[in-house]
């Protein structure tokens, strides 16, 4: 590349011009050379042809001359060098310098010319080597120098004048009106540099336009891209951008409907015939023929038509009414309006004239014009000499009588000339009242001309030296304006004249008085002259005809379907098919096509026409369908050489050529197409209904579907009518007029309203009706609106006839009844009430939540970190850090989290309950059952307590009941939980110790694990302590030596019950629970003074009662979902409130502090009511009155409030999580509560503490967590000077130092004034102080800075208790106890519940009743009841025993709140005494009923089992 | 089965999650579920399923290939709550803990045939920008509870989220029954001629 540039410089080099031609050739060599070289190196190695070809063909230059120019370079530097040496002391340094530049060019070049002339010449030193001293230039002397050469361009604007020629305005071409683009922006300096740049140059003016401004094109950026923006993803296009090859399709027309069997459509398509109106093989007769025939079809169909007739009575008409109007008026009072009228008729009368004279001179010419054709034909046939058509025309004359008629035309005449000057005249007179007008007008302006004229004169005379005046007058003058055009008079109308035109006219148009009435006749009877007489050009035409065949064939959109046969062509050139083609067809009619085919000679067919037939109406059936005549015609060239005129050439009749015509191929093909008719006269039509738009058309446009456009024109068109005047007479309208008459009919009235879904119905796919009946519809409809029936409902069928009605048949009957009350459960009318009523409640509410259910916050969707708090528990963000960097200790133990598991990916067998079973604490121990009557029954409780020790030593050693070694008692704990029931190893002694671990499977119902149905499961979990008993059975007393018979027997000796809920919810519970025992259990006692293990029996004595210590938990660790308050909270902006906005402000802010503080201590401030409202906890505490029954019985206080307590305890427990799953706590107050009779801890608590409150204690409600229940709400009172934590659901009391109180923590007491949350260290009642007046313990909702503002309580002034109703309570009485006589009163039925289903649970085995018994149990369940349950059991089972000796008894009575029989029969269940299996055993069973007030019932279940000893 | 009136239609799923294209990172790994109606029942195959860890080719594509199979088959009666699957790619951080790199879901396609689909990744935002820091920080960055979310369009607006990503999945798709229910997907190019 180098050497290019030095070549280069040197060719610029002008004193090198001499040397250049050879130099040229030579570099040319070189380049070529190079390149060839460069090709190898790149391509094959091989020099391409044109390459080759220059390098031998090129014309080489010698040497020598290269030499000559070498050595001519030489001397001439050496010369300038030389040169230079002398000038250098005074001549500028930069002359050298460009030298030194020059010189180092031509070293390089002589250089890479040395290295190819090497070869050539042998160089001596001195050619190569040159001695100079090194320069410098200083730098003031180079700028100096680059000051000539360099050049700044100044940035300053330059003066328009340097920018243009000399003495020249700058021209804008803008301001005059041209289009100039906008600029592209350019900087301002940026264009003053550029413009000073180019002035430097010469010539640089050029660059400037006449504005004094650079030229420049207009901006070419565009605003937007043109094209498409592409992004890319990697190198490749995105997968929606690429070009995808598809085969063109044919849109799917299926007709609706066309899949099932009944819809087939058939189309008949019947060709009748086809003729020529010209083929190329018609002679020229053949010509005429066809002409004479056409003209004779148009008379035909005039005649038909009858115009002229009509026209001409019309005008008659016309003309009578005018006439009788105006006689009627006489000429006189004629009204506006009847004059109007008449102007209207003339001017209908003037109209029909004109038309009809058109019609008539229309009928005349196309007479004149057959008869001319006719003449013409008889001329041909003379002139050929033969005949080649059938055709022949007959003239009939109809003579008229000429007297008659010269009357009638004269009258007409007349008429026409009366009438016709009657207009003119009438115009003449508009004419000259205009005319006068005009005249008027001109003449006042005369007038004011002339007196202008004369003032000025008068003037002029007055002064005549003022010329301004003049000047003035002439002004005035000119402003009257120009004089306007002198009107002419309209001429008279000429009358004479008139009539001569209308008998002119009537001579034209019309024949002549007296002249016959021509009537052509057009026959085909005259015979064709046979081919044997014809010339040889006739003749040829004839065979050529004779061979000629057509067919046509049939397309249904654009597809061939069929095709009729070959005709041959007839010699008049017709065609008849008669073909009938029967179409089924599936698509929709777009388009049938009927090509003509033609065969000729040579069986070459071709396409002669394609005739398009309109697809018929749905109406248009077969049989009534008319045929209709299509025109075709072809612009194919034909030519003959015989006799036929051929197509698209010119020919004449005339013998010398003159006139010369040019015909088209053209025919009329007559066809039919219809829809066909089915065999039971059904059309069989696509049901396109309504009006003929075109179906394909209608496929495509939803608004041509409903026919919109059609009715739009159909308004236009009456409108159109009424404003045209048509005629409704008149036979060419009839067809409009019809429709006109069917538009206003209704039948398709446009409505006047605005749709905006005006499609809407078009749209629906199904009437409503049948949405409604569709099972399927309806399964999926009810499924998306979780209806609770369907909501988990899968896989509903796709077709309607695989659901059955049954499965509506539950929600049906749920809907019509609400919840069918069953009334063996609930007892009395008034108990179905309320639970139907508590379901609507639950429904109302549970549709709200599935609505807020729907709402969805952060936290649901997104796990994420919390930011760690910086000042919380000082756990800072960099000691967690800092953490990072510790050293591992393995070793260390740490407490790990159990992974928790979210309950998505669940399935049966995957969740286990495991319950650890630690020990139990003073379980009751046997009692010795003694054989004997106790001779002091009175007396035996001191005896017992005596001698019990020896007693029972006593028994161990004489009877054979209790084999020798067999502890006091030998319990075990049995577990029974979804149907699995476990038990541990049996134990022994009073306090035992399992710690035995018990697994037991869950599995949720429908298989579905999400937490929502986990919270609704009401599993409970039942843990039982049973004694297990062995008895010896004594088969033989021979055997008693070596065999041992035992039978294990159990006796139930407490509960507890855990639901499954409070385990989900609390994830574990753990702890020392109280074992639900009856209050009397037949042969067995506490004995306290067998167990004297130190220490703890001093705690334990403070309470009674068995105990238990569990550990419950569920494997894997299940996530609960959100937990109720939690719920709560999120969802109360879905809540209605009556409070004011402030404070649930406030009550937001106090929850969140408290729960930011102390996580784990539940805190409550509203809560939500029964018509789910936010409510203020306050509200709920009211002092109220408590039955006066309960009052009355004790004087005692502590008595009376634990009597209140039990009436509060058994009122039904109903959770709320239960009954509304997982959705939130509902709050009822007492009167609500009282009603339903039903409801959990909360209710229980308010109750509670609302009676202690007017029975004048200091009672709060405490909200806080308690086991086994979880959140839950006690009640506090103070007494004297203790605190007493009462249980609302058992009726209990603890002090606040009891070991076994259930209360864990507590988070807030609430009383009517105030809401004190608990911001001590613990939360545990024992270690706690309950003094609210302290504020560093408790924190008040209402303090100084936000008072009470005095809240109205929601509860009633007092409750209204229904009273006792003893006749109901007997009667449940008798119905659940009546087994004394069981088969005797059979309506007591329900009555044997019980023992029906004792004898239910011991299927094999004979169940007796020990009627003794029960009456002796029966009579001591009152006392029970009136004791509370406490106190009787020595008493009474010393009565027992007393009676029934002989017997080993063992039983219990159980207490509970009535609601439902069906817990009680479960209670009873469980205890498990029915599965004494003991041969001889015998059962005893009494219930009691006690009522309380308001229809609280205390229900007594006494079961007990009797096995006679003896 | 072969009854000529079925009362379930199938979809057969087979294909593969091809690769993914995250440009900033590596050593990715991902999870798929299946999401589908109340109609919708697996009768066989996977439906849930993890991959296998992939590191970067050395091309200049940079794509994180897994071919990882998919190979399912549904029953339904009815075509809504037509299966959608759910990919979710997993992935360590700078620091080695496995965090989130995205969430996408994409519905099966309807027709028969081989498709190709690319979904757009997305991973939702940490709320503050502390949050995004110490998440960052500790390599616990936000996760859907549920990556079913995504297939879902209930609860979305109350999250934000950020694309990253690409992942391109293959299907081929067999179905049975669906015309003989009424259920018509196919192009309709076989349109009989009347006679």
């Amino acid at each position: 590349m180098l050497r290019d540039a030095v070549i280069l410089v040197l060719q610029a080099d002008p004193d090198l011009h001499e040397a250049e031609p050879s130099f040229a050739a030579r570099v040319k060599f070189q380049d070529a050379a190079r390149r060839a070289i460069r090709d190898k190196r790149g391509e094959t190695g091989l020099p391409t042809a044109e390459e080759a070809y220059n390098f031998f063909t090129f014309n080489f230059d010698p040497e020598p001359q290269e030499r000559r120019s070498k050595g001519q370079t030489k001397t001439r530097s050496r010369r300038r060098e030389g040169e230079d040496q002398e000038d250098e002391l005074d001549q500028e340094e930069e002359e050298e310098e460009e030298e030194t530049e020059m010189e180092r060019e031509q070293e390089g070049e002589e250089e890479s010319r040395d290295r190819e002339d090497l070869f050539i010449i042998d160089q001596s030193a001195q050619d190569f080597l040159e001695v100079k001293k090194s320069e410098y230039i200083g730098y003031n002397r180079r700028v100096l120098r680059e000051r000539e050469i360099l050049f700044t361009p100044s940035m300053r604007a330059v003066p328009a004048s340097s920018k243009l020629p000399e003495n020249v305005q700058p021209r804008y071409p803008e301001e005059e009106g041209l289009y100039v683009g906008e600029r592209p922006p350019v900087t301002l300096s940026n264009q003053n540099i550029l413009e000073n740049r180019i002035l430097k140059q010469d010539q640089g003016k050029k660059w400037f336009g006449d504005d004094g401004r650079i030229m420049a094109l207009p901006d070419p950026i565009k605003e937007s891209s043109s094209r498409p923006p592409l992004y890319h993803l990697e190198e490749e296009l995105d997968p929606a951008l690429q070009t995808v090859y598809r085969k063109s399709k044919y849109v799917n027309r299926y007709i609706a409907g066309v899949g099932d069997t009944q819809g087939d459509y058939q189309l008949d398509v019947d060709v009748s015939g086809l003729i020529f109106s010209h083929h190329p093989l018609f002679s020229r007769e053949h010509v005429l023929g066809a002409r004479l025939a056409q003209l004779y079809d148009q008379y035909l169909s005039r005649q038909h038509k009858n115009l002229t007739c009509l026209l001409t009575d019309k005008l008659n008409g016309l003309r009578n009414t005018i006439r009788n109007m105006l006689e009627l008026h006489s000429g006189e009072g004629i009204s506006h309006v009847t004059q109007h009228r008449i102007a209207e008729y003339k001017q209908e009368v003037r109209h029909t004239r004109q038309l009809r004279d058109s019609e008539q001179e229309k009928d005349r010419t196309l007479l004149k014009s057959i008869i001319k054709v006719w003449k013409e034909l008889k001329a041909l046939r003379e002139f050929q000499g033969f005949t080649n058509t059938p055709y022949k025309l007959y003239i009939r004359k109809c003579e008229v009588q000429r007297a008659l008629d010269e009357r009638e035309q004269e009258a007409e005449i007349l008429a026409e000339v009366a009438e016709l000057k009657a207009e003119s005249e009438e115009d003449y007179e508009r004419k000259m009242s205009e005319y006068r007008r005009q005249l008027e007008e001109w003449k006042s302006w005369r007038r004011k001309q002339k007196a202008l004229k004369k003032k000025q004169k008068k003037r002029r005379q007055q002064s005549q030296d003022v010329n301004e005046e003049e000047d003035e007058g002439e002004q005035s003058e000119e402003e009257l304006g120009e004089e306007p055009v002198k009107p002419e008079a309209p001429e008279k109308p000429d009358i004479a004249g008139l009539e001569q035109q209308v008998r002119e006219k009537a001579c034209r148009i019309r024949r002549k008085p007296g002249e016959p009435v021509l009537v052509p006749e057009l026959t085909a009877s005259s015979p064709v002259t046979p081919n044997e007489q014809c010339p040889r050009g006739e003749f040829a035409r004839r065979e050529d005809a004779a061979k000629c065949s057509l067919f046509i064939k049939v397309l249904y959109n654009d597809k061939e379907v069929s095709r009729t046969d070959s005709r041959s062509l007839n010699a008049d050139f017709r065609v008849h098919f008669g073909q009938i083609f029967n179409l089924k067809i599936v698509n929709w009619p777009e388009s049938i096509k009927l090509q003509v085919i033609y065969e000729s000679v040579s069986s070459f067919s071709s396409l002669l026409a394609e005739v398009c037939v309109p697809i018929p109406e749905s109406s248009v059936l077969t049989g009534s369908a008319p045929s209709e005549e299509l025109e075709f015609s072809s612009n194919q060239r034909v030519t003959f050489n015989h006799e036929g005129v051929g197509s698209d050439v010119p020919f004449s009749f005339a013998a010398d050529g003159s006139n010369r015509q040019t015909l088209l191929t053209s025919g009329k093909l007559s066809c039919c197409v219809s829809w066909a008719v089915g065999d039971d006269d059904v059309p069989l039509a696509p049901p396109s209904s309504q009006s003929g738009a075109d179906i394909g058309l209608r496929q495509m446009d939803a608004i041509a579907c409903i026919g919109a456009s059609g009715l739009n024109d159909m308004k236009r068109l009456g409108k159109w009518a009424a404003e045209s005047r048509l005629d409704p007479n008149d036979p060419n309208n009839a067809s409009i007029m019809q429709l006109l008459s069917v538009a206003s009919g209704g039948e398709v009235a446009i409505p006047d309203y605005f749709r905006l879904e005006q499609l809407q119905e078009e749209f629906n796919f199904l009437s409503d009706e049948e949405l409604q009946r569709s099972r399927r519809f309806r399964l999926l409809r009810l499924r998306s609106q979780e209806v609770a029936e369907f909501r988990h409902f899968k896989t509903i069928p796709a077709t309607e006839r695989e659901i059955s009605e049954k499965v509506f048949e539950d929600y049906e009957r749920r809907l019509k009844e609400g919840e069918l009350v069953d009334t063996k459960e609930h007892i009395d009318a008034h108990r179905a009430l309320v639970a139907k009523y508590l379901q609507k409640v639950r429904e109302s509410v549970i549709n709200r939540f599935l609505i807020a259910k729907h709402h969805y916050i952060l936290s649901d969707l997104v796990v994420e970190e919390e930011v760690p708090k910086v000042q919380a528990e000082g756990t800072v963000l960099g000691l967690n850090l800092f953490k990072l960097a510790e050293p591992k200790r393995p070793l260390k133990p740490r407490r790990k989290e159990r992974k928790k598991v979210t309950a998505q990916n669940l399935s049966d067998g995957d969740i286990k309950l495991l319950l650890n079973i630690i020990r139990g604490y003073d379980i009751p121990i046997r009692k010795p059952h003694t054989s004997k009557p106790a001779a002091a029954a009175k007396s035996a409780r001191s005896y017992t307590e005596t001698f019990t020790a020896t007693a029972s030593s006593q028994t161990a050693l004489q009877g054979n009941d209790w084999p020798l070694g067999q502890p006091v008692i030998r319990p075990f704990v049995e577990v029974t939980f979804q149907r699995t029931v476990l038990q541990t190893s049996t134990a022994e002694g009073p306090n035992p110790c399992w710690n035995e671990e018990l697994v037991l499977p869950f599995s949720a119902p429908n298989g579905d694990y999400s937490t929502s149905n986990l919270q609704a499961v009401r599993d409970e979990v039942f843990i039982n302590i049973f004694d297990e008993v062995l008895h010896e059975v004594v088969e033989d007393e021979r055997e008693r030596g070596s065999t041992v018979h035992t039978r294990i027997e159990r006796h139930w000796l407490g509960s507890i019950k855990i639901p499954f809920s409070t385990i989900y919810l609390q994830s574990r519970i753990d702890g020392t629970f109280k074992v639900a025992t009856p209050p009397v259990l037949l042969g067995y006692s506490k004995e306290q003074s067998l167990g004297s293990e130190g220490g703890y029996d001093a705690i334990r004595s403070l309470s009674e009662g068995t105990f238990l210590t569990l550990f419950i938990t569920i494997e894997p660790q299940l996530v609960p979902g959100d937990t109720i308050r939690e719920k709560v909270t999120d969802m109360k902006p879905f809540f209605d409130t009556q409070e004011v906005e402030r404070l649930l402000l406030a009550c937001e802010i106090f929850e969140k502090d408290a729960s930011q503080r102390f996580p784990d201590r539940p805190c409550l401030t509203t809560v939500v009511d029964i018509n789910g409202k936010s409510v203020f906890i306050t509200r709920f505490i009211r002092p109220l009155a408590p039955p006066k029954e309960l009052l009355d019985a004790f004087p005692n206080n502590l008595q009376e409030a634990t009597l209140v307590a039990r009436y509060v305890s058994l009122i039904p427990f109903l959770p709320d999580s239960v009954s509304f799953a997982g959705i939130c706590d509902l709050w009822s107050t007492c009167d609500q509560f009282l009603t339903l009779l039903a409801g959990d801890e909360e209710e229980h608590a308010v109750l509670l503490c609302n009676y202690f409150l007017s029975m004048g204690k200091k009672a709060w409600l405490i909200i806080g967590t308690a086991i086994p229940e979880g959140a839950t709400a006690y009640v506090l009172t103070q007494e004297q000077n203790r605190y007493l934590i009462w249980n609302p659901s058992t009726g209990q009391y603890y002090g606040q130092y009891d070991t076994f109180c259930p209360l864990q923590t507590i988070g807030c007491l609430v009383n009517a004034d105030n809401v004190w949350f608990n911001i001590q260290v613990y939360a545990a009642p024992m270690r706690m102080s309950f003094d609210v007046t302290k504020p560093k313990f408790w924190k008040p909702f209402f303090s100084r800075s936000f008072p009470d503002p005095g809240l109205s309580s929601v509860q009633p002034e007092e409750l209204v208790y229904r009273r006792i109703d003893k006749a109901a309570a007997a009667e449940l009485q008798d119905r659940c106890v009546n087994i004394d006589f069981p088969f005797m009163i059979p309506s007591f039925s329900l009555s044997l519940e019980f023992m029906e289903k004792i004898m239910e649970w011991r299927p094999r085995h004979p169940t007796r009743w020990n009627r003794y018994c029960t009456a002796t149990l029966r009579q001591f369940l009152p006392k029970l009841e009136l004791s509370g349950g406490r106190e009787m059991a020595e008493e009474h089972r010393l009565e027992l025993q007393s009676l029934l000796g002989d017997y080993r008894i063992s039983g219990f009575p159980l207490h509970l709140p009535f609601s439902e029989i069906r817990p009680i029969i479960e209670a009873v269940y469980s205890t498990g005494v029915h599965n004494v299996e003991t041969p001889n055993v015998e059962f005893a069973l009494a219930v009691y009923v006690y009522p309380y007030p308001s229809n609280v019932l205390s229900v007594w279940v006494y079961i007990a089992s009797l096995v006679r000893t003896r | 089965m072969t009854s000529n009136n079925p009362s379930v239609f199938l979809v057969m799923v087979n294909g593969q999650i091809e690769s993914a294209n995250f440009p900033e990172y590596d050593d990715l790994y991902c999870k798929y579920c299946f999401v589908y109606g109340h109609d919708w029942a697996p009768t066989s195959g996977l439906e849930e399923g993890i991959s296998q860890i992939t590191s970067k080719g050395r091309d200049s594509s940079q794509r994180l290939v897994w071919n990882f199979p998919l190979d399912i088959t549904f029953k339904s009666t009815n075509p809504f709550g037509w299966p959608q699957i759910v990919v979710s790619v997993y992935g360590p951080d700078a620091f080695g803990n496995d965090v989130v790199r995205g969430y996408g879901a994409v519905h099966i396609p309807l027709t028969p045939g081989r498709h190709t689909r690319t979904i757009p990744m997305f991973v939702p935002e940490s709320t503050s920008r502390l949050q995004k820091f110490t998440s960052w920080l500790m390599g616990r960055r936000p996760e859907y509870t549920d990556p079913k979310v995504v297939a879902q369009g209930e609860g979305r607006e109350v999250t934000r989220v950020r694309s990253q990503g690409f992942v391109t999945l293959q299907f081929n798709i067999v179905t049975k029954d669906m015309k003989k229910l009424g259920y018509d997907t196919t192009s309709t190019e076989q349109v009989s001629p009347p006679q």
